[in-house]
């Protein structure tokens, strides 16, 4: 990847655009073989899967905190009272006082709650929190939340889980071209070619999870979304042409015209 | 808001249940591939043309929990408090005119229990008990989850139904999910088989898992006991059930089970007994209809059955249990509520996950959400 392209969240650089999520995985092992292969930098892990009780038992010993930079999601919250008690526990145990806000009260679809979103954000950003949060593609709500100050946005391509691809392009491209802050698409990217064309609209990076997990090759499948968001992004930045539905006249009508 | 009560009368369930030995192997497919899963398509994966396809059935159901759940089996344990009852349930081997030896836990002998479970992994804790408010009431319990809430992150409940404003309390204490299973959801089998005992009052239980939601518990877990009702009409009535929680309290997580009846000593034996083949064909139909869904498996099954069960859409497995009060630390079969027939070790259950390229999580939640 272009060295001089880094990802520039809170100040902080990095060189993968790719972030992974960890669960569904057949094993640590296998997680931690996926996250080596995928070159991410940024991994996220649900804190209701942590146990802070028990170290040496936990998923938190297959990632290497020198080489990732662990990000806690607030996922299993249905309020943003909830949420904001997870980051806070987050913070308290010294994981990380970076948030993937997650705010979701329907268990079924798994989709975020915009009202709940904003609200924890709010307060979790007073509180010195660095904020990322797991929102619709609702390029109104990704305005806000960036005017409150979360760092980045990350609006979801199709439902968690779903590897349905980018069913919300249209807000994406909304969303992507109002930004001010980085936009990481997040959830339902199911194949590699999902994840390079989210990144060729212009997405600062991709989040994936389950596409990898559940992959019947993790650890190969984490490598092809490394080179699809490679690609993507490589594509973009070359400058892509434009889709043409009519060829264009040799001889151009108006070429009579001075 | 109408209950589902109202929603159960207005279907004839023995009829539809009845209507799908219409269903040809064609119908079959067709549900097979429709986006949708309705009642209608799931009468077809579970009529009797649906019967020589249960491989196509269970590798659907595969496919589907692995992409919405991955490689991942949650464990937990039961841990009963206690087994007086003043309910007669004829199946049940805690029913009151058992001649058997009745004990509940003290609090510190609760908090052994647990400590006994959390050392060998458990973070999510079933608390078990008999439906006797007096010996076993709100104040007991209250006391009973915040002892090891302390401890144990996850703490569901499985006891007798309780006004909402009860469930509020327990909550408050700690508590995340509750269990309660219809038995079944035949009303005229209902009123034979529980002959005495506030458990009589079929509605007061039908209408437990929407008080739960309303108290604003997390989890519910609904079901039917297998081996008591026509199995066809119990699986049509759990799928309305299913259903109509989702769609009406669509914040509770809902997992469901259909624990199939085992013999107690005092109790009858099963009158509609249900065979493996058709127990994997329901684990299978309800995976296909519903997709997010936690579907629980208890060591009421022998090991051959659960290892196999799991890779068609459980995704909730006990492992290790007594049915006893106190039967981790003075195990006394004589006191069980039934016997267990998996009675592998918590690390041989482990093993076998690990084994088979499942991922056993014992954490999946965490006590500030309560």
């Amino acid at each position: 990847m272009n060295n001089n392209d880094p990802l520039i969240i809170a100040g902080k650089e990095f060189k993968s655009r790719l972030m992974m999520g960890t669960g569904k995985f057949p094993s640590h092992e296998t997680m931690a073989a996926a996250l080596e292969a995928s070159g991410c930098e940024i991994v996220t892990v649900a804190l209701r899967r942590v146990d802070l009780t028990a170290p040496g038992k936990d998923i938190l010993d297959f990632i290497d905190r020198k080489k990732y930079h662990l990000l806690p999601n607030t996922s299993g919250a249905r309020t943003a009272e909830e949420a904001v008690r997870l980051a806070r526990l987050a913070r308290a145990a010294g994981l990380s006082e970076w948030i993937k806000l997650e705010v979701i009260p329907d268990p079924r679809f798994l989709l975020p709650d915009p009202v709940g979103t904003l609200e924890a954000a709010k307060i979790l950003v007073d509180e010195g929190f660095v904020v990322l949060p797991y929102i619709n593609a609702d390029p109104v709500l990704a305005l806000k939340l960036a005017d409150i100050g979360t760092v980045t946005v990350m609006p979801l391509a199709a439902p968690i889980g779903t590897n349905r691809g980018l069913i919300t392009k249209g807000n994406l491209e909304i969303i992507i071209e109002q930004a001010r802050v980085p936009v990481v698409v997040d959830a339902g990217l199911g194949a590699p070619s999902h994840a390079a064309e989210a990144m060729e609209m212009g997405a600062a990076a991709t989040l994936v999870n389950t596409a990898i997990a559940v992959a019947e090759d993790p650890v190969e499948m984490a490598r092809a979304f490394k080179l699809g968001v490679e690609a993507g992004r490589k594509g973009r930045l070359s400058g892509l042409g434009s889709v043409r539905f009519e060829a264009e006249a040799s001889s151009p009508l108006t070429g009579f015209l001075r | 808001m109408n209950s589902f009560l109202e929603e159960l009368e207005k279907h004839d369930i023995k009829a539809l249940a009845g209507s799908a030995s219409a269903f040809s192997t064609a119908n079959v497919k067709a549900a097979l591939s429709s986006s949708h899963v309705g009642l209608r398509e799931f009468l077809c994966l579970l009529s009797p043309a649906a019967s020589d396809m249960l491989e196509t059935l269970a590798q659907r159901a595969r496919s589907i929990t692995l992409s919405r759940f991955g490689r991942v089996i949650q464990l937990y344990s039961p841990l009963y408090l206690s087994n007086y009852c003043l309910n007669n349930c004829l199946y049940c081997g805690f029913r009151k005119d058992n001649p058997m030896e009745r004990k509940i836990l003290p609090p510190d002998a609760i908090v052994k229990e647990a400590r006994f479970l959390f050392d060998q992994g458990f973070r999510s804790i079933l608390l078990v008990a008999g439906d006797d408010p007096e010996t076993c009431g709100l104040e007991y319990l209250r006391e009973a989850i915040s002892s090891i809430h302390e401890f144990l992150p996850s703490v569901s409940l499985e006891i007798g139904p309780q006004s909402q404003e009860n469930y509020i309390e327990l909550r408050k204490a700690g508590a995340e999910g509750v269990v309660i299973y219809q038995e079944t959801y035949n009303r005229e089998l209902y009123k034979r088989l529980h002959p005495e005992g506030k458990k009589r009052d079929y509605a007061w239980r039908l209408e437990t898992p929407e008080r739960v939601a309303l108290a604003g518990f997390h989890r519910v877990g609904i079901g039917a006991l297998l081996g008591l009702g026509n199995p066809m009409e119990e699986a049509v009535a759990l799928f309305l059930h299913t259903s109509f929680m989702l769609k009406r309290h669509w914040k509770t997580r809902l997992t469901i089970s259909f624990p199939r009846m085992r013999q107690a000593s005092g109790s009858i034996k099963p009158l509609n007994p249900v065979d493996d083949r058709a127990f994997a064909r329901i684990i299978c139909a309800f995976r296909i209809a519903f997709p997010d869904v936690g579907i629980v498996l208890s060591t009421r099954e022998e090991p051959r059955l659960r290892d196999g069960a799991v890779r068609l859409g459980v995704t909730h497995l006990s492992a290790g249990s007594r049915t006893e009060p106190g039967g981790y630390l003075d195990p006394d079969q004589r006191k069980e509520q039934f016997h267990v027939e998996d009675g592998r070790s918590p690390a041989e259950v482990v093993e076998m996950l690990v084994s088979n390229g499942y991922d056993p999580v014992w954490k999946d939640w965490e006590a500030v959400l309560v």
